[in-house]
């Protein structure tokens, strides 16, 4: 079959700009190391009860991150019509300069975790708990800085009142494990 | 030769018809669209509440891209079948007993959406508030599940409709090529039949059983998965009657010929073989999917802009011919001798500007890591209205100025009203997608009545939030100004009025490159359709299977956990049956 030159030209191209876009992602996941939400987090049960005793939501008590080692801390998140748990009450509170894990999971419908104006991006689905890892820098100055969080999947009647925050409290107000 | 009009009359009352019912769902959802336009951006948000918002965006988004995309591409492919096979339907009443069930289970559906608007009385409970991706555990009324399903079938039937015409056209005339416009029409429905299975599979099994109370719950993760299986490659079905208008009719308008007939061919075909393996990319995002198969998904993604690319080249190196054929000279020059005063010309180019403009904001969302910052965001909206809602839609408008004498016997009203709404469609649409794209960036959510926060400041990274959302408003009043025009050249069009010339009728000229250059393995469409399976399994089946296993089951209880013990390990020996008999 003929194939004219320019078409050979622009198939060529096309295919350079197809690898190359799957060359720079898979750089970025295995050089920059940008992971995927994955099946990492596991699975419980969609019920109050039984998130309560998995073993990343009991150890929950408050706001605060809770410390694991070096600067890794770790929060896990109850998202459910129409607040996140928490978050909404009160800030979801992390020290600066830090690793930060978060755990989500939902005992109703779907919803989203989203850090506004950041790439801490997950859904929230009932029966699987989503982790993402995100780093928070060192602070510019003395005050605390705040990030909105909000769901960004439609669950409901209310769903545009579903919103919460997460603090970065500067090294020295620090008041959880550290 | 006859116009189509008067040559097949049935085949052209069904053409009407579902054309009818097209336009009649674009204006729901085009009325529905101004009020969100307006509510959402705080413009004026004291006609509807917000939680009725959310019924309106459930309308707006069944209404556009379910009836109206759909409705207009049966139509449309009964022309195409009908006009390049030369031959009456095989049965008039299978035709039209598809086209009825379509608009059986539409009504079905439309009145559990707007239900949701009724609070109380004989109506409550009748309500579909769950958005056109019906994720579980939102629940619908059942007759909203049902009535999509019923109007899936309507579309097979439609599909089988269309290979018996091609199947007796064979048998008559067993060594002609099949026909471009037929080759397009079967590839895009054998494409359809493997991706809607995965929506019917996640309707019939566990969505309808579920909302009439049969199972007590469904494994979420399951079905939101089975949608997407059918969520992506649906919109390859908006595009691809769009795809047939800019190598069939555009080159014609341009007053030239198609470049290249095989090189259409090839993308279609490519289209079969990879639109399906590609729904996970809408989960990048999702947890209890191991990265390993978005990366999988994300790879098929990215071959997929290969026929697209081509599609520009070959559509563009057409109507250059054209031009070159009217006396245009020079690089650039040509651009001049085109036919710009055509509505149906014009129209269709900007649709195709902006979905080159589209297009590289798909490559973004397809990008997964990239992903993460714009996902689920009004980027995705801006994405979605210049492609579905700009590169289909407005080709379809711009195409109907051309199609409608073809299938009324009578031309158009106005040359120059159908210019004007064109153009007005594409500069409300460069307004709003432009500015939800931005507003996406600093992190606006998509699916809300309202995206004001106490605990949220966006930081626009170009321009500020309230001027963002000053241009959302505005692209959206003009993109309904353009509708009301196309409404009313649609009516005015339907009476005599002025000096109208009665359709004379054309044909389609040949490619540059015929089908003869062609090789016969294009044609062999059970080949790329068992490619197409197989990539299918490979790219789904252990997802799914590990959803099953890990997530809770069929039915995201303990019940399932027997089910699939017995039953999965079944469907997959089945499967692998299937594919030994289809390879």
């Amino acid at each position: 079959m003929e194939i004219h030159r320019y078409e050979k030209l622009w198939f060529g191209l096309s295919l350079l700009l197809i690898v190359g876009f799957i060359g720079t992602i898979t750089y970025g996941a295995v050089g920059a190391g940008v992971q995927m939400v994955s099946d990492d987090g596991g699975t419980v049960e969609p019920s109050f009860s039984t998130i309560n005793e998995n073993e990343k939501f009991a150890q929950q008590e408050d706001n605060q991150a809770v410390h694991v080692e070096g600067n890794e801390y770790e929060v896990a998140v109850i998202a459910q019509r129409f607040s996140f748990q928490p978050g909404t009450g009160s800030p979801i509170q992390v020290p600066e300069d830090s690793r930060v894990t978060f755990y989500v999971t939902s005992p109703d419908v779907i919803h989203g975790f989203s850090v506004v104006g950041t790439n801490a991006n997950t859904m929230v689905i009932p029966g699987q708990i989503a982790e993402i890892t995100v780093e928070f820098d060192e602070l510019d100055s003395d005050e605390p800085k705040e990030y909105g969080v909000v769901c960004h999947e439609f669950c409901g009647a209310g769903h545009e009142e579903m919103a919460g925050q997460i603090q970065v409290v500067p090294e020295d107000q620090w008041e959880g494990d550290a | 030769m006859e116009v189509f009009a008067n040559e097949y009359p049935d085949e052209a009352w069904v053409v009407r018809a579902a054309l009818g019912s097209a336009f009649v769902a674009l204006a729901i959802g085009g009325l529905m669209g101004l009020i969100q336009t307006l509510h959402r951006t705080g413009f004026y948000d004291s006609l509807i509440s917000n939680a009725d918002y959310y019924t309106v965006l459930t309308l707006h988004g069944v209404a556009m891209v379910l009836l109206f995309t759909i409705f207009f591409l049966v139509g449309f492919f009964q022309w195409a079948i009908t006009d390049s096979l030369g031959r009456k339907s095989e049965d008039i009443r299978i035709t039209k007993l598809w086209y009825g069930m379509m608009v059986l289970g539409s009504a079905m559906s439309a009145v559990t959406i707007l239900g949701g608007f009724v609070d109380s009385g004989s109506l409550s409970g009748v309500e579909a508030d769950v958005l056109y991706t019906f994720y579980a555990p939102l629940e619908a009324h059942p007759l909203y599940y049902m009535g999509l399903a019923v109007f899936i079938i309507g579309t097979w039937i439609a599909g089988f409709d269309w290979f018996r015409s091609w199947w007796a056209w064979k048998k008559e005339n067993p060594d002609e090529r099949m026909p471009l416009r037929t080759f397009m029409v079967l590839t895009t429905m054998l494409m359809w039949y493997l991706a809607s299975l995965g929506v019917a599979i996640s309707v019939v099994f566990f969505l309808i059983p579920w909302s009439l109370g049969i199972f007590d719950s469904v494994n979420s993760l399951l079905t939101r998965t089975l949608f997407w299986f059918f969520g992506h490659p649906v919109v390859y079905f908006w595009l691809m009657p769009v795809y047939m208008m800019w190598y069939v009719i555009m080159p014609k308008l341009a007053g030239g010929r198609l470049f290249s007939d095989p090189l259409a061919r090839i993308v279609f075909v490519l289209f079969l073989v990879l639109s399906v393996p590609t729904g996970i990319h809408h989960q990048y995002v999702d947890p209890g999917i191991a990265e390993g198969f978005k990366f999988l998904a994300m790879t098929n993604t990215m071959f997929l802009l290969l026929p697209s690319l081509l599609t520009a080249f070959t559509v563009v190196a057409s109507i250059e011919h054209g031009a070159r054929q009217r006396g245009g000279e020079g690089y650039f020059g040509w651009l001049t001798a085109l036919p710009w005063g055509k509505p149906a010309f014009t129209g269709m180019t900007l649709a195709g500007l902006m979905f080159a403009a589209a297009g590289f904001s798909g490559m973004i969302n397809a990008g997964m890591s990239i992903n993460y910052l714009v996902h689920n965001t009004l980027w995705v909206v801006g994405h979605f209205h210049m492609t579905v809602g700009t590169a289909v839609a407005l080709s379809i408008m711009a195409a109907t100025y051309w199609f409608l004498p073809k299938i009324t016997g009578r031309e158009i009203f106005s040359r120059r009203l159908g210019l004007a709404q064109v153009l007005l469609w594409f500069i409300g649409m460069v307004l709003m997608g432009n500015a939800m794209h931005r507003a996406g960036l600093a992190g606006v959510p998509r699916r809300t009545a309202d995206p004001t926060y106490d605990q949220v400041i966006y930081d626009g990274a170009y321009g500020a939030i309230g001027e963002l959302r000053f241009q959302i408003a505005l692209g959206g009043v003009l993109l309904s100004l353009s509708l009301v025009l196309f409404f009313a050249h649609l009516v005015l069009s339907s009476f005599d009025i002025g000096e109208r010339a009665a359709a004379t009728p054309d044909s389609i000229p040949a490619p540059l490159s015929g089908p003869e250059q062609a090789p016969k393995v294009l044609d062999n469409i059970r080949l790329w359709t068992s490619i197409a399976v197989v990539l299918i399994l490979i790219t789904y089946i252990l997802p799914l299977a590990s959803i099953v296993t890990d997530g809770g089951g069929w039915l995201g209880d303990s019940y399932g956990v027997i089910v699939a013990e017995y039953v999965l390990p079944a469907v997959s020996s089945t499967i692998d049956i299937f594919v030994g008999v289809v390879a």
